[in-house]
């Protein structure tokens, strides 16, 4: 089954960029996306600029709508995703956990729609 | 007529016995969609309460209703058999369905189909309330119906939360197999908490005015059997089996003539279930020579200590409070506190039980758990602090939602303060 792995985080936790705890950090993902790419289980995986760079598009009644920000307003920001093909969702969630972020953000696990799967 | 009988019996039997290993053995078939296994496995049962009245009860019942059972699954199938994914499906159920004379059903590998099934129904991704009745509705076999009057909700809003929690299943791809070696203790444990929460919903219930949610503790007892049954060496699973029956032990004397709940220290002992306190020893007495403990085990500990007491003051009250705090450093909670403290206070004293709750943090859940005011109440009174008793009393009372025990409190308010 192919999931996406939502990875969010609220922009002032985690490790700070220039502390050794940082380096830390981007080490365990150069890790983690090392195994994950040497598993055959990726299909793709993306960072993503932030919250701040995000434009909303709505059509209500006809009109369209445009707006700044993400959808919603949450303490959590999208930073990046992750596309796996995997058998179940106890292996995805087993990469889930291997993440970085897992730790002071979160990782949203969700399948991808059923006409997605196939194929 | 008498036949009609007979098919009702024999129905009833076959949905005694046969309808878990028939859904886990169907859902093994289906590749895990327990949804579709349960409709099948439902509409086999219509059919044998349609059929066999007239007919005549099959020679072999359980036979009978798998082929009924996998037939329908596979014309569900046939008709959403767009996708690859359900023709796969398909040729797996239709391999089996050579035959057509029904043959005895091949019950080799239900006990692993069982456990399967468990594990999926008390997956950590589903919402704990969905997994509590999903669990009642395919490894209990209580009806919707049931399952929705046990949980004190419409037949339609449990239906829905069911349907939603096999859409989930099948979508998020919820697996049915045993969780690998490293997360099986952790998801063990989940299934225990599941049938913890049956019995508890039951046993609180048996004291409010819905006696027909009595029947959650022996569904929970039924169930830990069955969990206990297939992973015979989980201290814990032997754990909470114990815990269970020594517990429910203690169910007649737990309420009065007219239903109104008698606290443990004012039990009539001779009505206490001796088999079961004998079954429920023996079993923890299993569990603990496997040296591995746990908290369910600790808890049913202490229900044995209860249960050897020949009456309330000969209660070995040191040695509970012990066992109380063994499982406050395994899993810490005000709760475990409140009871350790009032186990030191039978012990030592009630200044003794007081300091212990002295320290605990009381945020606003403690402030709305009945039995912390309660524990208070009682203490103070002994203490002599007729006072603070009398507001811990009175907090405590304005908790309770049943009316028969907030009478018992009322009256036991009386007994110790006299006014």
């Amino acid at each position: 089954m192919k999931y996406m792995l939502l990875l969010r985080h609220e922009p002032t936790a985690g490790p700070a960029e220039g502390t050794p705890e940082f380096d830390a950090e981007m080490t365990s993902w150069g890790e983690v996306m090392g195994e994950l790419g040497r598993s055959g289980s990726m299909i793709a995986a993306h960072g993503l600029d932030t919250e701040a760079t995000a434009t909303t598009v709505r059509i209500r009644n006809g009109e369209s709508l445009v707006s700044d920000g993400p959808f919603a307003e949450t303490k959590e920001a999208f930073f990046s995703y992750i596309i796996i093909d995997v058998a179940d969702l106890d292996a995805a969630l087993v990469w889930a956990r291997k993440m970085p972020n897992v730790t002071y953000g979160s990782v949203e696990v969700r399948p991808l729609s059923s006409h997605e799967q196939d194929g | 007529m008498t036949e009609a009988v007979e098919a009702a019996e024999a129905i009833e039997r076959a949905y005694r016995e046969e309808w878990t290993p028939l859904l886990a053995t169907l859902a093994g078939q289906l590749g895990g969609d327990v949804g579709l296994a349960e409709d099948a496995a439902a509409e086999a049962f219509a059919a044998a309460v349609a059929e066999w009245p007239g007919r005549g009860v099959p020679s072999r019942p359980g036979a009978w209703l798998t082929t009924v059972a996998r037939r329908r699954a596979i014309d569900r199938l046939r008709r959403e058999a767009t996708r690859s994914a359900a023709l796969d499906r398909m040729e797996t159920l239709m391999r089996d369905d050579d035959t057509t004379e029904p043959e005895p059903a091949d019950r080799s590998g239900v006990a692993d189909d069982r456990l399967r099934l468990m594990f999926t129904c008390c997956h950590p991704a589903l919402a704990l309330e969905a997994r509590v009745a999903l669990t009642l509705r395919a490894l209990g076999g209580l009806e919707v119906s049931e399952v929705a009057r046990a949980f004190l909700t419409t037949e339609t809003t449990m239906y829905q939360r069911l349907v939603r929690a096999k859409r989930k299943i099948k979508a998020a791809g919820i697996p049915y197999r045993v969780p690998d070696a490293d997360e099986l203790p952790e998801r063990v444990h989940g299934i225990l908490h599941v049938i913890h929460l049956v019995y508890t919903e039951g046993h609180v219930a048996s004291t409010g005015d819905d006696l027909v949610r009595v029947d959650l503790c022996q569904e929970a007892i039924r169930l830990c059997r069955l969990v206990v049954e297939l992973l015979p060496t989980d201290t814990e699973a032997l754990g909470l089996l114990a815990f269970l029956l020594l517990t429910d032990a203690r169910r007649t004397a737990r309420t009065d003539g007219r239903g109104l709940p008698v606290a443990l220290e004012d039990q009539d002992r001779g009505h206490w279930d001796q088999a079961l306190i004998a079954e429920g020893t023996a079993i923890l007495g299993r569990a603990l020579g496997l040296g591995a403990p746990g908290p369910f085990q600790v808890q049913a500990a202490i229900a044995a200590l209860h249960a050897e007491a020949p009456h309330w003051d000969a209660t070995d009250w040191t040695q509970i409070a012990a066992l109380y705090g063994e499982l406050s450093a395994m899993a810490p909670s005000p709760v475990v506190t409140i009871n350790r403290a009032a186990a030191l206070a039978m012990a030592d004293g009630p200044h003794v039980g007081l300091a212990l709750l002295a320290g605990i943090d009381v945020d606003g859940r403690v402030d709305r758990y009945q039995p912390w005011h309660a524990t208070r109440a009682e203490l103070l009174a002994r203490a002599g602090d007729a006072e603070g008793a009398e507001i811990a009393y009175r907090r405590a009372v304005e908790l309770t939602a049943s009316a028969a025990e907030r009478e018992a409190l009322e009256a036991r308010r009386r007994r110790i303060l006299g006014s």
